[in-house]
């Protein structure tokens, strides 16, 4: 059967002590960049602080984290790319993107209208001993490909593994965990599969005080926010919000 | 007898008044220097990576891509003037013929090889041809002007071989020869070619449904902006040819072509820049009040950033559409010189003020509710880079014209006068 894995992040929850963001890095060998920009760093997954823009005792602040919405429909990154570098995996709804393939032409992050694709603008690489932390599961890109978050993808390799190893054709739920769900300390990222109607996550994206960004976009993303602020659920859709970014990383 | 040959004045057509060769030299010295400091940048952004720009994963294209649709915009002179030559037989604008071809092929040769430089693994570039996403707008704008930048090279090769000392060469003569009756051929090729890839073009934003600014919905598969692309491609580009032409008749203090030919080619040039102006209203008419509103985005959000308040809105419809398509097609303006060429510029600025907006304020927009407007200002490789294109352009066709007959005589006309 087909997965369509999906996440809700509880804003509400969210500290924006950035693990989320350093598990992503480890899990997935993204180099650090020193030279980098808040707009040219490597950062499949990015916290953003947004305000309500009040002052004083009416200031309301957020931590969003931003990453591949992993769009189902009309997947706005799919269709752009010239040689069939990113795909929609239908086994599991993952955006996949193939750096091996990709030109570099940055037409998929022109398209991405939630900005979660990185260029690797420079050469990766690592300080002295840091290399041998490296994971082995996972290719280092290369300088001038397009990559983003592929819901630990490698970890979705183990987990169907080990299931084929013990005759199984499905895997354990509790083998397949990305990286950021998995390092959240207050559990915010919640993690599942869309396509079952008994997983935890499919009853919780039916919250009232859970949403998407941009929605009326129709692109189908399946990462979901929840928030019981409503100043916060109003960022969703573009005109209806007055978010500031504050600061971001 | 080996330095006789070598002698420039060999080279130049027999009759032709061309200016002193230390002279020349010193004409194309200056481009020279220009070229070579685009090249050298260049050669940074290969050998370093494009972190010598200013791009960003935000502005993911930046000067170039902008420099690509408009020089490929402006280029379209040399497929238009085909088309109209030897499909429609407007045979009376065959003296601009070769003059066009070498236009097209410094536009089309000199975007390519910035599109080399503007990807992160150029040597993965074959990959598109292998690997095609035939839903994709870019797969085909890579493969219409790969097989176009062939054809002008085919059109451009008769031209070449009409030198006065390769025409010694008796196999060259027939080569050239064969070549000259396939042009008209050639001509209706680089014309469908060409109407797919400008109109690809402007299909590469239309497409963008994450990018509701740029969003446009369209005929089948195609977005509103392929078919706008392809009229003011084909508007813009004998305005162009208008200018270039001038330019080179200031330059040399020669007159080349008849005013007449002028006068004919700013008004097809006004006729369609009437048309693609009320395309484009009626365009962005129906993009501000359904399809932006349809996907969240109130038209209003879009032009309260400045400088990309509707001033550039009105620009880009009325003072760089309206009125030139107007002075071009009113009798009076258009045999007045000076009207004329200021027409023309204006034209040509608006085709380049659309791929502008298309390109640069498209991504300076915010699509979160909490993105920001965002700025981005080249850095010197890309602006070097820039200016290294624009320098070959100019060398190109200026050695184009000392030593190839560009501007030929209609039949019946004149006589003909080799190289002029």
């Amino acid at each position: 059967m087909s997965a369509r894995y999906g996440m809700v992040i509880d804003l509400d929850r969210c500290t924006g002590c950035g693990a989320c963001m350093m598990a992503c890095a480890a899990e997935n060998n993204v180099p650090p960049v020193p030279r980098a920009t808040p707009r040219t760093g490597l950062t499949p997954m990015l916290v953003r602080k947004v305000s309500n823009g009040g002052e004083g005792v009416d200031r309301r602040e957020v931590f969003i984290p931003i990453m591949c919405m992993h769009c189902e429909r009309e997947t706005p990154c799919v269709g752009v790319c010239p040689q069939q570098a990113v795909e929609v995996d239908k086994a599991t709804g993952i955006v996949m993107q193939m750096p091996q393939r990709c030109l570099g032409c940055r037409y998929c992050m022109t398209a991405c209208p939630y900005h979660a694709r990185y260029f690797n603008w420079w050469d990766p690489q690592w300080p002295a001993g840091m290399e041998k932390a490296l994971n082995p599961g996972v290719a280092v890109r290369m300088r001038g490909v397009v990559e983003k978050c592929n819901l630990c993808h490698a970890r979705l390799h183990s987990a169907t593994q080990k299931a084929a190893a013990t005759g199984k054709r499905e895997i354990n739920p509790a083998d397949y965990v990305p990286a950021c769900v998995e390092a959240c300390p207050t559990a915010a990222i919640r993690f599942g599969n869309l396509a079952d109607k008994h997983d935890p996550l499919s009853l919780e994206v039916r919250s009232p005080d859970t949403f998407r960004f941009l929605t009326r976009l129709g692109t189908e993303p399946k990462v979901y926010y929840k928030s019981k602020e409503a100043w916060v659920r109003a960022l969703a859709e573009s005109n209806s919000g007055s978010g500031v970014e504050t600061k971001r990383g | 007898m080996a330095s006789s040959v070598l002698a420039d004045s060999r080279w130049i057509a027999r009759g032709a008044e061309r200016t002193s060769l230390p002279q020349f030299l010193l004409w194309l010295a200056p481009w020279a220097v220009v070229l070579a400091a685009g090249v050298y940048a260049a050669g940074l952004c290969l050998f370093y990576g494009l972190n010598q720009t200013n791009m960003d994963n935000r502005f993911a294209f930046g000067l170039w891509i902008f420099l690509d649709l408009g020089m490929i915009a402006l280029g379209a002179g040399a497929f238009f003037t085909g088309f109209l030559v030897y499909i429609l037989k407007r045979v009376e604008l065959k003296p601009i013929l070769n003059s066009a071809v070498v236009v097209g092929f410094i536009c089309y040769s000199g975007a390519i090889a910035i599109l080399m430089i503007d990807v992160g693994q150029p040597l993965r570039a074959w990959f598109t041809f292998w690997h095609p996403n035939t839903h994709s707008m870019l797969t085909e704008v890579t493969f219409c002007i790969s097989c176009y930048l062939l054809v002008l090279s085919l059109e451009y090769l008769p031209i070449l071989l009409r030198n006065r000392q390769l025409r010694k060469l008796p196999s060259f003569l027939v080569f050239e020869h064969q070549l000259h009756n396939l042009v008209p051929v050639l001509a209706g090729v680089g014309a469908l070619l060409s109407f797919f890839h400008q109109g690809s073009l402007g299909g590469l934003y239309g497409v963008l449904r994450g990018r509701p600014f740029a969003f446009r919905e369209g005929f089948f598969i195609w977005p509103s902006t392929f078919f706008l692309f392809i009229l003011s491609a084909i508007a813009s580009g004998p305005s162009f040819l208008i200018l270039v032409t001038a330019a080179v008749e200031k330059v040399t203090g020669r007159r080349l072509v008849p005013q007449e030919l002028f006068r004919r080619l700013g008004f097809i040039s006004g006729v369609l820049l009437a048309i693609y102006v009320a395309a484009k209203s009626i365009d962005t008419l129906i993009w501000l009040n359904v399809t932006s509103p349809s996907v969240g985005f109130a038209p209003w959000q879009y032009y309260i950033y400045k400088p990309f308040g509707t001033p550039i809105l009105f620009t880009e419809i009325v003072l760089l559409g309206l009125l030139p398509a107007f002075l071009l097609t009113y009798p009076r303006s258009a045999s007045r010189r000076r009207w004329l060429l200021t027409a023309a510029a204006l034209a040509c600025a608006g085709v380049l003020l659309n791929r502008f907006v298309l390109t640069v304020q498209t991504l300076a927009l915010p699509t979160l509710a909490f993105d920001e407007f965002l700025q981005y200002t080249p850095s010197w490789q890309e602006a070097a880079s820039f200016g290294g294109v624009i320098a070959y352009g100019v060398i190109v066709y200026s050695l184009s014209y000392r030593y190839l007959p560009l501007f030929a005589q209609p039949k019946g006309q004149n006589t003909h006068v080799p190289g002029n």
